[in-house]
C-alpha cells in the first residue's frame, strides 16, 4: 500500500497550491471564552452539567465521602468499582465498611470481562479537570482507573476538584499543557450520560454508555 | 449590509427593468421609476437593455451568459448608480459579474458596473432615505422576502423598513418565512417536481396568514407563489413592492 | 426527460407521511441550532477561526498528513493509505483475516458507508453490526442512512418499533422510545463484549499529536474503540487539522451546528493502542486514510473548499430541497447540499450523481449556516458549468471533474444559443417580447408540471419598454 501513499501525496503536492504557509486568522481566541470568576465558573459548570442530566453535588473536602455514601445508599448499590491506589480511592478504602463491596480494576480487562459487564453496579473515578463553558469533565484514564471504568458500568461517579475547573477546553489544554506533557492512550471529554436522539429527535438516555453520570465536586 | 456607495443623493440613475418585469410586471418598473423621480432623481432607461444573463449563468452556459451580460455593460457608461427592482438580477450584476468577467478584456468595466449596482429597496432606504406618506385604505399584506435579497445581498429588511412607513398597511410574515419559494429560475424547469412541491408549501404558508395581498421585492417569487394561489382559485393579488408603494403614496 | 434522480424525486414526493415526518424533524433540528447560536457576533468570529483552520489544513494537506502519520506511528497507531474504496476494503479484510475475525462491531462512519464495507465484508463471510442506534435501525430495515447525523431521520417511531420487534420477537411490542433504546442496549452489550474487532470513523486527526478525535453521544463509538482487541478507524484524508488548539473551536461549531448541543456527551481522543501499563484498550489501532477522489478535488483552487467540510449536516437541515425529498432521493452516501457538490466531484458527471448540482434553487440557505463557510452555491454554479462546458482547456490532460461536458445536451445548448442571440439583439428581443404581450391570451395553458400546480404565467398587455417610450424619461 506504499504505492497508494506515494500516489496520494504526489497528487496533493502537484495540486495548484504550492504555498504551504499556514493560513492566519485574526480571531485567534475563542470568542466564547468568557473568563469567569471562580464562583461563577463553578456555577456555570454545575448548571451546564445539570442541563444534560448529570447529578452534580457541590461538596467539599470534608463532605464528599458522606455524599458518595448517600449516592450509594440511594441506589442500593451492591458494589463499587474504585481504585485503592488513587488519593481519593485510598480515602474510600479507609472507610470501607461504610460502602458497598469495593472492587479494584486490578487485572487486565480480558481477565474479568464477564464480571465487569454483568456484576459491577457503579464505578468511581477521578477527573483530570472540568470545563465550565460546556459542562464537561476531562477523564485521563491510567493504570489505576482504566478506560472501561467510565464506560461499561451503568453508573459512573466522578470526583472533581473545583480548583481544576477551567473556563474552556482551550484553557484546560493550555494550562495543563496537553501537547507537551503527553496524553494517555485515551482522553475522554465527558458531558453527561450516554444519550441518543436518533428516534424522532427525541432524547433518550443510557443508550450504550453509562445511564447515570454523577459528579461530586470538592 | 449597508451597500451604500455614493454618499450623496445622485441627480440621475440608470434603471434596469429586468426581463421578467419587462414582460410580466411592467407596473413594478413604472412604480419604481415614479418613486425615484418623485425623490428628485432623474431616471435613464437604456432602451437596448434585455436580460442580465443570470438564467444562462445559473445553468452553466457561461459563454452565452457572458455574451448577453457584455451587451448590458455597454449601456451604463456614466458614473452614476444603476438601480434594479429585483434582488435576483441586482445580485447577478453585483455579485456574479466579477466572476463571469474574470480575466476578460472588459473585466474592469464589469467591476465598475457591479460596484454601482443597487437593489431598489436598498437604494430607496439607504441612499435616498425616502419618507413615505400612506394615502391608501387599510390593507394587510404578506411579505415574501426573496432569497437573493435576504441572503445574497443582505437587504431583505429594507422591504420592511419601507412598508412600516405606511401606517395603513398591516405586515404579515408567513411561517417559515426564510425558506425559498422554489422558483430558482431554470430550477423550476429542470426539477419541476421539487419546485412545485416547494411552491405549494410556500403558497400554503402565505395563504395561512389571511393577508389581502402578497408583496415581494422579486417578481420571480411573486409569479411562482401567486400563480399557485390563483390556480387554487384564491384571491390574493400580488404586487411588487415598488408598485404597492407608488400606488399608495401618489397624489 | 426522466433521469434516475428525477424518478427518485417523484417517488419521494409521493410519500406524504414520510414527507410530513421529515419536515417536522428537520424543523426541530433547525430550531435546536438556532437556539444554540444566539450570539451573532461571537458566532461569526468563531466561523472566521474555523474557516481559517480548515483552509490552512487543506492548503498544507500533504505536509500535515505526513506529520500526522509520523506522530501516530510513533504512538503505535498503524497507518494505511488507500487510493480507492476497494483498497480500503481490502485493508480491512486483511486485518480481519489476520486475526481470523468473522465479526465486527461498527460505530457510525460515513466513510465506511462510502466504502460500502458492510457489503464487501459480507461477501467474504464477515458480519458487520451497526451499533449506533440510528444506523442499527437503518441496517435492520436494510436501507441506507438518510442523513449524515441522523441516519434514521425518515423513520417514524412506529416503524422503528415494528423493526425492532421483528428482530427481537422475544420482546413485547413497544413504541416507547426509552424502551426501544433499552432493548437495543441490552442486545448490543453482549456483542461489544465478544467482538474481536471494532470499526469507527474519525471526526478529526490532529497532526501535531497524532490524535484521532471521535465525537458522539451514545458511547458506542467508545465501546467499539475500547473493548475489542483490534480497532480499525477509517477516514478521508481531508480530516486532518494542524494543532490540538484547532480542536476546541471546531468541536464547538460542529456540535452546535449539527444538533444545537454545546458539546456531545463524549469527545473521544485516541492517542495510541494499549500501552504496557494499560489494563484495557485495543492492542492494535489501525487507521485507514481514504483518498477516493479527494486529492483530485484538492487540485482545483475553487472546488477544494468542498474538502473543508466537517460533516455537521447543518446545510442538509436547512436545505429546502432536502426538506422536500429526503436523503434517499439523492441516491448517494452524502445527501443535501454538501452531497450535491461532493458526490458529483467524486463520481463524475456520467454517474447518476452527476445531476445533483441541479438539485438546488441556489437559495443560499446552506452557505448561510455552514460553520466553515463553504460557498456551496458558487460551487454548484461551477459544477453546472463543468457539466455542460465544451472545449475543456487541455492544460491539464485530465478534467477536474470526470465526465466534464457530458451533461451538454444538443437541444438545450441550442436553446441557450438562441436565447443569447435574442438577448444580444435588442431589436429582436423587443419584437419578441411585444409579440408575447399581443398573444397573451393565446399562450398554452398547459405547461407540464409548472401548470399542474400553477396557473400559466400571462404576459402584461404591453412591455415596460413600450410603456416607457411614452413616458417622459431619458432613454440614452
Ligand atoms: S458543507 Fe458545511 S454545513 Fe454542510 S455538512 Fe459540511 S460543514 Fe456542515
Amino acid at each position: 500500500m506504499n504505492d497508494a501513499r506515494k500516489t496520494i501525496l504526489d497528487r496533493l503536492r502537484l495540486a495548484h497550491c504550492p504555498d504551504s504557509t499556514p493560513v492566519k486568522c485574526d480571531d485567534q481566541n475563542d470568542p466564547v471564552d468568557s473568563v469567569l470568576g471562580s464562583d461563577e465558573r463553578i456555577d456555570c459548570f454545575i448548571n451546564r452539567m445539570r442541563a444534560v442530566r448529570t447529578e452534580v453535588h457541590d461538596a467539599s473536602h470534608d463532605s464528599w465521602l458522606d455524599i458518595l455514601h448517600g449516592v450509594c445508599q440511594a441506589r442500593s448499590l451492591n458494589n463499587l468499582l474504585v481504585s485503592p491506589h488513587t488519593r481519593w480511592g485510598a480515602m474510600i478504602y479507609a472507610e470501607i465498611r461504610r460502602f458497598p463491596a469495593l472492587k479494584d480494576y486490578s487485572q487486565t480487562i480480558e481477565d474479568w470481562k464477564p464480571e465487569l459487564f454483568t456484576a459491577v453496579d457503579a464505578a468511581v473515578t477521578g477527573a483530570y479537570g472540568g470545563i465550565a463553558e460546556t459542562g464537561t469533565v476531562i477523564l485521563w484514564p491510567d493504570a489505576h482507573e482504566p478506560r472501561a471504568m467510565s464506560l461499561v458500568p451503568p453508573i459512573h461517579v466522578v470526583l472533581l476538584e473545583k480548583s481544576r475547573i477551567y473556563n474552556s477546553l482551550t484553557e484546560a489544554m493550555r494550562i495543563q499543557n496537553w501537547t507537551l506533557t503527553g496524553m494517555p492512550s485515551n482522553v475522554i471529554l465527558l458531558s453527561g450520560p450516554s444519550k441518543s436522539a436518533d428516534i424522532e429527535q427525541t432524547m433518550t438516555y443510557g443508550v450504550h454508555g453509562p445511564k447515570e453520570l454523577i459528579v461530586i465536586l470538592m | 449590509m449597508n451597500n451604500r456607495v455614493v454618499s450623496e443623493k445622485p441627480q440621475a440613475v440608470y434603471f434596469y427593468g429586468t426581463c421578467l418585469i419587462d414582460l410580466f410586471y411592467p407596473q413594478a418598473g413604472i412604480g419604481a421609476i415614479e418613486l425615484l423621480r418623485r425623490e428628485g432623481v432623474s431616471v435613464i432607461y437604456p432602451q437596448s437593455q434585455t436580460c442580465c444573463g443570470q438564467p444562462a449563468w445559473n445553468s452553466g452556459y457561461r459563454d452565452e451568459a457572458l455574451a448577453v451580460a457584455r451587451r448590458q455593460l455597454a449601456l451604463f457608461p456614466r458614473p452614476i448608480p444603476l438601480v434594479i427592482p429585483s434582488a435576483s438580477c441586482a445580485g447577478m450584476m453585483k455579485m456574479h459579474y466579477p466572476a463571469l468577467f474574470r480575466d476578460q478584456s472588459d473585466e474592469a468595466t464589469a467591476l465598475n458596473v457591479a460596484g454601482r449596482v443597487y437593489e431598489l429597496t436598498a437604494f430607496l432606504v439607504d441612499v435616498l432615505d425616502i419618507r413615505l406618506t400612506d394615502l391608501g385604505d387599510p390593507v394587510s399584506v404578506v411579505v415574501h422576502t426573496s432569497c437573493s435579497a435576504r441572503r445574497e445581498l443582505g437587504v431583505g429588511d429594507k422591504l420592511h423598513t419601507l412598508l412600516r412607513q405606511l401606517h395603513n398597511v398591516e405586515i404579515l410574515e408567513p411561517e417559515n418565512s426564510a425558506e425559498c419559494c422554489g422558483f430558482g429560475g431554470t430550477f423550476a424547469v429542470k426539477q419541476p417536481e421539487i419546485s412545485a412541491a416547494m411552491a405549494l408549501d410556500k403558497a400554503a404558508t402565505v395563504r395561512a396568514t389571511g393577508a389581502q395581498r402578497l408583496v415581494s421585492q422579486d417578481c420571480g417569487c411573486l409569479m411562482n407563489i401567486g400563480d399557485v394561489i390563483e390556480k387554487q382559485n384564491q384571491v390574493m393579488p400580488r404586487q411588487h413592492i415598488a408598485e404597492l408603494l407608488w400606488e399608495r403614496t401618489k397624489n | 426527460m426522466s433521469t434516475e434522480f428525477r424518478s427518485n424525486v417523484a417517488h419521494a414526493l409521493k410519500q406524504d407521511a414520510v414527507q410530513t415526518h421529515l419536515r417536522t424533524v428537520v424543523d426541530r433540528l433547525r430550531a435546536h441550532r438556532q437556539g444554540a447560536l444566539s450570539d451573532d457576533a461571537a458566532f461569526e468570529q468563531l466561523r472566521n477561526r474555523c474557516e481559517a483552520i480548515r483552509a490552512d489544513a487543506i492548503r498544507r494537506l500533504p505536509d500535515l498528513l505526513e506529520q500526522f502519520e509520523s506522530n501516530a506511528q510513533r504512538n503505535g497507531i498503524q497507518v494505511h493509505w488507500a487510493e480507492t474504496t476497494l483498497q480500503a476494503n481490502q485493508i480491512v479484510l486483511g486485518i480481519m483475516q489476520q486475526h481470523r475475525a468473522t465479526f465486527l462491531v461498527k460505530g457510525k462512519s460515513m466513510v465506511s458507508e462510502e466504502m460500502g464495507v458492510n457489503a464487501f465484508l459480507q461477501s467474504h463471510g464477515i458480519d458487520c453490526l451497526e451499533t449506533d442506534l440510528g444506523e442499527f435501525i437503518v441496517q435492520l430495515a436494510d436501507e441506507k442512512p438518510a442523513h449524515i447525523i441522523v441516519p434514521a431521520i425518515h423513520k417514524k417511531r412506529r416503524e422503528i418499533a415494528r423493526l425492532i420487534h421483528g428482530h427481537f420477537p422475544g420482546l413485547p411490542y413497544n413504541e416507547d422510545i426509552e424502551t426501544l433504546a433499552q432493548s437495543v442496549r441490552h442486545f448490543m452489550r453482549d456483542k461489544f463484549r465478544a467482538a474481536p474487532v471494532g470499526l469507527t470513523g474519525v471526526n478529526f486527526m490532529v497532526a501535531e499529536t497524532g490524535t484521532l478525535c471521535l465525537v458522539e453521544n451514545e458511547g458506542n463509538g467508545r465501546l467499539c474503540s475500547t473493548l475489542p482487541p483490534v480497532h480499525i478507524a477509517v477516514t478521508g484524508i481531508e480530516k486532518v487539522i494542524a494543532r490540538l488548539d484547532d480542536l476546541p473551536p471546531l468541536l464547538n461549531l460542529l456540535t452546535r451546528s449539527a444538533t444545537g448541543q454545546p458539546i456531545t456527551a463524549y469527545v473521544n481522543m485516541i492517542n495510541s493502542p494499549r500501552r504496557p501499563d494499560d489494563k484495557d484498550g485495543p492492542d492494535e489501532v489501525h487507521l485507514i486514510l481514504l483518498d477516493n477522489g479527494r486529492s483530485r478535488i484538492a487540485g482545483d483552487p475553487e472546488l477544494l473548499e468542498t474538502l473543508h467540510c466537517i460533516r455537521c449536516g447543518a446545510c442538509i437541515n436547512h436545505c429546502p430541497v432536502y426538506r422536500q425529498i429526503g436523503g434517499h432521493a439523492y441516491g448517494t452516501v452524502i445527501p443535501g447540499p454538501i452531497g450535491a457538490i461532493l458526490e458529483p466531484q467524486k463520481q463524475g458527471f456520467n454517474a447518476a450523481a452527476g445531476e445533483l448540482p441541479q438539485a438546488s434553487t441556489l437559495c443560499g440557505a446552506c452557505a448561510e449556516v455552514c460553520p466553515v463557510r463553504i460557498p456551496i452555491p458558487a460551487i454548484i454554479n461551477r459544477l453546472r458549468w463543468e457539466s455542460v462546458r465544451k472545449n475543456q482547456q487541455s492544460q491539464n490532460s485530465r478534467p477536474v471533474v470526470p465526465g466534464a461536458g457530458s451533461g451538454r445536451k444538443p437541444l438545450e445548448a441550442l436553446i441557450w444559443k438562441i436565447w443569447a442571440w435574442c438577448c444580444t439583439h435588442p431589436g429582436i428581443y423587443n419584437r419578441l417580447t411585444k409579440l408575447a404581450t399581443r398573444l397573451r391570451n393565446r399562450l398554452p395553458a398547459d405547461m407540464g408540471v409548472w401548470t399542474a400546480v400553477r396557473k400559466a404565467p400571462k404576459p402584461a398587455q404591453a412591455t415596460l419598454h413600450e410603456h416607457l417610450r411614452t413616458m417622459n424619461i431619458d432613454h440614452e
